[in-house]
């Protein structure tokens, strides 16, 4: 779109002394006029919002209205450093994720930003549009936190923590072993969040981790509105207190959040997409809480702790008050080359048919798809109602719910069911644990499959490898690590 | 062949890798714009097809084929209030899930870029097809500028070619929400713009998709009726 300047306030123009907006200087905003009266549906969908006019179902005058009187900001949809866009919704800078168009709608050849499309198109000629005016009312039930639970004394000292966080506005890790309980360790820190009147956000990079929570949110504050936002959801332009969102949705937000709480920040995509840390940074308000969980933090960050240079706590034990499985490392000698013969190598062998004679049902973990379906018709052999899935089975999500029947005695998988699914009573093998696709992260995660359920605490988890790696030391370092800080806090039993 | 250092495929962003016979589905490439993968994924019209729209027989039931024609052919033909008006569409590439997939990004979500991926096609069709003018199926004004950008004109722009634009589109609701007959009897969508000279001019018409042919014939028709020669179309996909 074209504007011009006219009495310190933008109107869109397209004749003579109009520019697209990305080539104008600086962008005024009109002072607020108390009396002018907002459109209340607008105030809901812009509300701590940086949207596209594709987005808004009302008509430009209208928009421009609101502006004129202070209700509504412009911002430039792209950025130049000379002649360098910037895309300023989801900050791509690198010149290979931009394109040209002549563009209808500026009469010129406009940039657009090619890494955010999917959210709509930013060009060089595109407002991004905010609110200005007034926040929504947001009602207060009388009680908010209707949780019923305890928490355990690992949850109880990580759950002060982040309630002093929120309150103080202040970036906090939590460290929490995998079977800890994290999420209901921000139900007090979401609660005083809440009654501060304060908005806040649980965003992961993970669509699945957005389902399995909406619904626990939302029984623990039945009185708080929840939007749950991914890809398609039909809350997409519902105003709430409670946000529950992938990294992703994060995009569309702009200054909106007083307390963010990035589950499982060590997870695809976010870790490999700058453009989503981008996301959660914007959606944040300039003065606001920034909480992340997980049970894996990076090389980095995990430095940082030990520096202190980052504010951290940590849970090191799971709610069941057993320690975590340590990994056995088993040498299995050059596995891929007796694969290439249709042979397992005999430690692999054995350790399969101990799960099968004992019926304990177990999850095999494999580097690649093409290794695991070679090795998967071999299994069969011992029994054939053994399944294997990977990230672009059709049937994932039924070979998964057959496992937790208890369907199937073994699963094979590739890294795809590292984290989030849980069965009750599992032993964990992964075969190749040399593989640079398992990295300390991946390899603590798989372990925290084993051993989930108070009633089956223990499970065994086995490295096959061929030559010990750098990684499989400090994973099995981290969790005996995590098992001894449990015991010096007393939050074990055995 | 030269492959840039970062070459980064068009489609799904992947590193490109440049593969040892190499096939030559869209000739006089000069660097490498997609993948190998992506591009094994277009299929092309190929085969023996219908004589006046190319639809490919080898996907339709017998029944539906008249001799040279489709059935829908055959039917658009034998009505004297359309007899003759198109004189023949070219297609290039079957219209399956990945083509639908790729043409959403390019024309809705309007990634103006992928029509670099059809330029070297769309050029060899326009060079073998005879024609004086070649002009894209315009937009109404309103899509226009919600587009940003003509899809069929950027075809013919980024093969290197210059649009002809006779004919100007009035604005109407979706057209896939109606039915057959109700596309036939609705009034001419198109206006001739008497700026352009057609009388005696063999015409190209240029679109991205052959769905039911009625958007191309009622441009054949106006096109006709206003002194063109011949009209012919040539689209992406059918
Ligand atoms: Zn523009
Ligand atoms: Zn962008
Ligand atoms: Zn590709
Ligand atoms: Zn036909």
């Amino acid at each position: 779109m074209r504007f011009y300047i006219k009495d310190k306030y933008l109107v869109p123009h397209l004749g003579e002394g109009s520019l697209p907006i990305s080539k104008i200087q600086t962008i005024p905003q009109p002072p607020l006029n108390p009396d002018f009266s907002f459109n209340p549906d607008l105030q809901l969908l812009l509300t701590g919002k940086q949207l596209i006019l594709d987005d808004l179902p009302f008509p430009h005058d209208e928009i421009q209205k609101h502006y004129e009187n202070g209700y509504v900001t412009y911002r430039k949809g792209m950025e130049y450093n000379r002649s360098q866009p910037t895309c300023s919704r989801c900050g791509n800078n690198k010149e290979n994720w931009f394109a040209q168009f002549p563009c209808s709608r500026c009469g010129e050849i406009c940039h657009y930003c090619r890494k955010c499309l999917m959210m709509g198109r930013i060009s060089a000629c595109t407002p991004l549009l905010g609110w200005n005016g007034p926040a929504p009312e947001q009602p207060l039930p009388k009680t908010i936190l209707e949780w019923k639970g305890r928490l355990s004394e690992g949850q109880q000292a990580a759950s002060n923590q982040v309630v002093h966080a929120v309150e103080s506005n202040k970036e906090l890790l939590v460290w929490a072993v995998c079977g800890a309980g994290k999420t209901e360790v921000l139900f007090e820190g979401t609660e005083s969040a809440l009654t501060a009147r304060k908005r806040v956000c649980i965003a992961t990079p993970r669509t699945d981790v957005v389902l399995e929570l909406t619904p626990r949110l939302k029984a623990a504050f039945p009185g708080i509105t929840v939007a749950s936002l991914y890809g398609g959801s039909e809350d997409r332009h519902l105003y709430a207190p409670l946000t529950i969102a992938t990294t992703h949705q994060l995009l569309r937000f702009y200054h909106a959040f007083d307390t963010v709480i990035l589950d499982e920040v060590d997870a695809f995509p976010y870790t490999v997409e700058e453009s989503l840390q981008y996301a959660a940074v914007q959606a944040r308000k300039p003065e606001s809480a920034m909480i992340y969980l997980t049970a894996t933090p990076n090389e980095k960050w995990q430095r940082e702790c030990r520096t202190g240079k980052r504010a951290f706590t940590t849970i090191p034990a799971r709610f069941h008050r057993h320690p975590l499985p340590v990994p056995h490392f088993t040498w299995c000698g050059n596995w891929q080359k007796q694969l290439k013969k249709e042979k397992l190598p005999a430690n692999i062998l054995h350790w399969v048919k101990e799960r099968l004679k004992n019926k304990k049902q177990a999850l095999l973990f494999f580097p690649h798809i093409g290794l695991m379906e070679k090795f998967l018709p071999i299994l069969r052999q011992l029994t054939p109602n053994i399944e294997a899935v990977h990230a672009e089975d059709p049937d994932r999500k039924e070979k998964v719910q057959k496992m937790r029947n208890k369907e199937i005695p073994l699963l094979l998988t590739t890294t795809i069911l590292e984290r989030g699914v849980t069965f009750s009573n599992i032993d964990v093998a992964v075969i190749g644990a040399e593989d640079n696709i398992f990295a300390e992260s991946a390899l603590v995660q798989i372990a925290g499959r084993a051993g989930r359920s108070k009633d089956y605490p223990k499970g065994v988890v086995t490295f096959f490898h061929y030559g010990k790696t750098e990684e499989m030391i400090k994973a099995r370092k981290q969790i005996t690590a995590m098992n001894q800080e449990g015991t010096r806090r007393g939050l074990l039993d055995s | 062949m030269k492959l840039f250092p970062e070459a980064q495929c068009l489609i799904c962003h992947e590193k490109i890798i440049p593969v040892i016979g190499w096939t030559e589905i869209f000739s006089e490439e000069k660097e490498l714009i997609i993948c190998s993968i992506c591009k094994n994924k277009f299929e092309r019209v190929e085969g023996e097809k219908c004589k006046l729209c190319s639809r490919p027989f080898q996907f339709l039931e017998e029944n539906f084929r008249r001799g040279d024609l489709c059935y829908d052919c055959e039917r658009w033909e034998e009505d004297i209030e359309w007899h003759g008006y198109l004189h023949a569409n070219h297609s290039i590439f079957l219209y399956n899930d990945f083509f639908k997939e790729v043409m959403a990004n390019y024309k809705f979500r309007g990634d103006y870029v992928l029509a670099k991926i059809f330029a070297n096609c769309v050029k060899g069709f326009l060079k073998r097809i005879q024609s004086d003018l070649l002009v894209p199926i315009p937009l109404s004004d309103e899509r226009l500028y919600e587009r940003g950008f003509n899809q069929a004109e950027a075809l013919i722009v980024e093969s290197g070619f210059t649009p002809a634009k006779p004919l100007t589109r009035i604005h109407l609701e979706k057209q896939s929400k109606k039915s057959r007959s109700e596309r036939i009897h609705i009034p001419q969508v198109f206006q001739i713009n008497s700026q352009v000279e057609i009388i005696g001019k063999e015409i190209l018409l240029i679109d991205d998709i052959y769905t039911t042919g009625s958007t191309l014939r009622h441009a054949a028709k106006l096109l006709k009726e206003s002194g063109a020669e011949r009209v012919q179309s040539l689209t992406l996909a059918r």
